[in-house]
């Protein structure tokens, strides 16, 4: 039975037709995967000596029992975004002399080999290896590394029952948050308490049977969950949330883009990618945080250029990347019905120079920094609207991949294709070495000024730049339509 | 109203559609039969400027489709779901569709009002979005958001296809009426032969992507057609 499904699973890979177009962002995730194990495994490799070194005379074991808690938190977080639920089309076996329990023990035994899994593992076996050279005795190694697996499985398992809720995530996100207050302000001793908790596993083989009970445990629930879902009526019936209307009044002051605007921010709205997308926007103004702690830059640094040009362009790009394909699923509609293509375009424009000049607003407390701080994150916001705008949408015009709204938010990579990587390189790279090299041959003063002119000018010549950009869409529109309506699953 | 020269359309090596000539004057109930495969959707694609033609043109009221957007504001069609935009209310989804035609939401509650029989009570005020209610429904939804703001031509194709019995009935009472006043040219495709030998004065048979026979509706019309396809 599991040699048919293991051979239908491998034709629908290779007989997708995605498979062919898809192979660049696929051998890109490929690449970015491989990256990501390799350093684990490096870490892996020096967690040791980096422990010795940072806790002298600690036993790096014990330290990273310690943090081990922690470890076990974000990979959960990580698997929350990243990680996606095991599906197979099981509508045709539903009829057919397959018994159910084995189609789900057959996803979730292939959930097992999933990359995320191996993530640990690669972490973690050099580390042993190291400790085996070091003189720690082998068998607690080995059975520290399996119950180090027991608990990837366990997270395996648990991420596909929590993954049903956001709820749990904020949970999560409360409970990380807090405990490492805790520990901060010394209010309560997690990493000792978590730390001699997972030091057991390592100390006393016997406790690894923990974790791989606790592994058992959480393969049953799925399995009877998911196997109680073997229906037709679950599977296709989703859960209807009830509509909430609105008319969104206040957008009749934008003039006769209005309809259009209203349909994107319902579009935003009532769609979990976008408005994942959304969240995400508003939650990037906290990343220049990271550059402006570390503070030694220097206040004038090309980096917070890209700080400034990501922040206030994060939904630029984000949202602006997808232009049309967001409207992909009704583009059709969109293109017979009374809508002419500028203006539907200028909607677009609109909407994300809005979300520039919030995100601008909302990045005004990086004065704290000095005044450069502002002075940068006002130019590349003048920038963004001017420059970047018309860009990002004439890149669009190259989008012909469909998107389905429905489909979940993060890691979802659906409509992505090479034009995605390609866009971030005039969009942000080359602003970034035009300030580095204005700086260097005359001023800061002169570097800012410049992008604020090149911004000002492109707003100037909107009205041109649109009509340009309108004619290539046009142009384009027939392979649009195509395109969009292909489905890829 | 609608007159196509030199129509057509092929993909590679293969011609889907040959049409030499079509006239269809205003306020005609037009109606295109044939088999899967014959051509219809690719003409009404054609039609509506979602494909480019190969060679030739169509023009809709003086308005050369493929090289003017002014055949927007007098046409308009239900082709397929992707005419509907799954994440609006239908409530909203026709006041979209009535802003975009010039219609305040009072225009569009006063003509939805006479589809309430249509409706049947399932689309309106259910409080559900477009992408959650039945295929049915949805279909529903979208014929009658083709009829708001005046059009002068209707495109729809398959619109008995996926409705139940009574709506069927109901939907061809639609569209005699709306033919009836002669302002507005209809244009319908279906694979079922008595439905559009019931609301269509003129059928159009395509095969294989050409004309094969153009018939003004009478009394034989129904036995003719039967004896093409069953023939």
């Amino acid at each position: 039975m599991f040699r048919h499904f293991v051979n239908l699973q491998w034709k629908a890979f290779f007989r997708s037709a995605s498979l062919g177009k898809d192979t660049a962002v696929k051998v890109i995730m490929g690449i970015f995967a491989a990256m990501m194990l390799l350093y684990l495994g490096l870490l892996g490799v020096m967690l040791y000596f980096i422990l010795e070194k940072a806790f002298p005379g600690a036993d790096p074991v014990q330290k990273v029992s310690e943090y081990f808690l922690y470890w076990i938190l974000i990979e959960l977080f990580f698997r929350y975004f990243m990680q996606k639920l095991p599906v197979m089309n099981i509508k045709p076996f539903l009829t057919l002399p397959v018994p159910k329990s084995s189609i789900t023990h057959f996803v979730l035994g292939k959930s097992a080999l999933s990359f995320y899994n191996f993530m640990s593992l690669f972490l973690f076996v050099p580390f042993a290896v190291v400790l085996l050279t070091k003189g720690y005795p082998l068998w607690n190694l080995v059975f520290w590394i399996i119950s180090i697996l027991g608990i990837t499985l366990t997270l395996n398992f648990v991420n596909f029952l929590i993954n049903k809720s956001d709820k749990v995530l904020i949970a999560l996100a409360a409970i990380l948050i807090s405990l490492y207050f805790l520990e901060y302000f010394s209010l309560l001793p997690v990493n000792a308490f978590a730390g001699e908790l997972f030091y057991l596993l390592y100390q006393n083989p016997l406790f690894c049977l923990v974790p791989i009970a606790l592994a058992l445990l959480f393969y049953w629930l799925n399995y009877r969950f998911l196997r109680d879902k073997i229906y037709l009526d679950s599977t296709l019936k989703k859960k209807v949330k009830e509509a909430v209307t609105s008319d969104l009044a206040w957008t009749k002051k934008f003039g006769d883009i209005a309809p259009y605007l209203q349909l994107d921010l319902k579009l935003i709205w009532r769609n979990k990618r976008t408005k994942t997308q959304v969240y995400i926007s508003l939650g990037m103004i906290f990343y220049g945080l990271i550059f402006y702690f570390a503070d030694s830059y220097g206040a004038t640094s090309t980096i917070y250029v890209f700080v400034g040009i990501f922040m206030t362009g994060i939904f630029l790009s984000n949202f602006g990347q997808f232009i049309p394909a967001w409207d992909s699923e009704y583009y059709s509609m969109i293109m017979a019905q009374n809508i002419p293509l500028r203006k539907y375009l200028e909607s677009k424009a609109g909407l994300i120079s809005v979300s520039v000049v919030v995100m601008f607003l909302l990045s005004i407390p990086y004065v704290y920094f000095g005044w450069q701080a502002l002075a940068i994150n006002f130019a590349c916001a003048i920038y963004n609207l001017g420059v970047n705008i018309p860009l990002i949408l004439y890149f669009g015009s190259m989008n012909k991949k469909r998107i389905d709204l429905d489909k979940s938010a993060i890691g979802n990579m659906q409509g992505t294709s090479a034009t995605q990587f390609l866009v971030l390189i005039p969009l942000m790279l080359v602003p970034c070495l035009m300030y580095l090299g204005l700086k260097f041959l005359i001023s800061f003063e002169i570097a800012l000024a410049v992008f604020t002119i090149l911004g000002l000018i492109g707003l100037a010549f909107r009205k041109p730049l649109m009509s340009h950009i309108t004619e290539i869409y046009r142009a384009k529109k027939y392979d649009m339509i195509s395109g969009f309506k292909q489905k890829i699953n | 109203m609608i007159s196509s020269q030199n129509l057509t359309k092929t993909y590679g090596s293969q011609t889907v559609l040959n049409i030499e000539n079509l006239e269809i004057p205003k306020g005609q109930s037009f109606g295109l039969v044939g088999n899967n495969g014959a051509g219809k959707t690719t003409f009404f694609s054609l039609l509506l400027d979602l494909i480019q033609p190969t060679t030739g043109k169509i023009v809709n009221n003086e308005v050369q489709v493929n090289t003017s957007e002014s055949w927007k504001p007098f046409t308009s069609a239900f082709i397929d779901e992707s005419f509907l935009i799954g994440y609006l209310t239908p409530e909203e989804y026709f006041y979209f569709v009535g802003e975009l035609r010039g219609q305040n939401k009072a225009d569009v509650d006063a003509l939805l009002s006479n589809f309430e029989d249509f409706f049947h009570g399932e689309i309106l005020g259910q409080k559900k979005y477009l992408r959650d209610l039945s295929k049915g429904n949805q279909k529903k939804a979208g014929i009658v958001a083709s009829f708001i703001g005046n059009p002068e031509v209707v495109v729809l194709d398959e619109p008995f296809a996926n409705l139940d019995p009574t709506t069927q009935i109901r939907l061809k009472g639609i569209i005699k009426e709306l033919s009836q006043k002669r302002e507005v040219t209809v244009l319908v495709s279906s694979h079922d032969l008595i439905h559009v030998t019931e609301v269509c004065e003129r059928i159009v048979v395509l095969h294989k992507g050409e004309v094969v026979r153009d018939i003004q509706t009478s009394a034989e019309t129904l036995k003719e057609l039967e004896s093409f396809f069953g023939g």
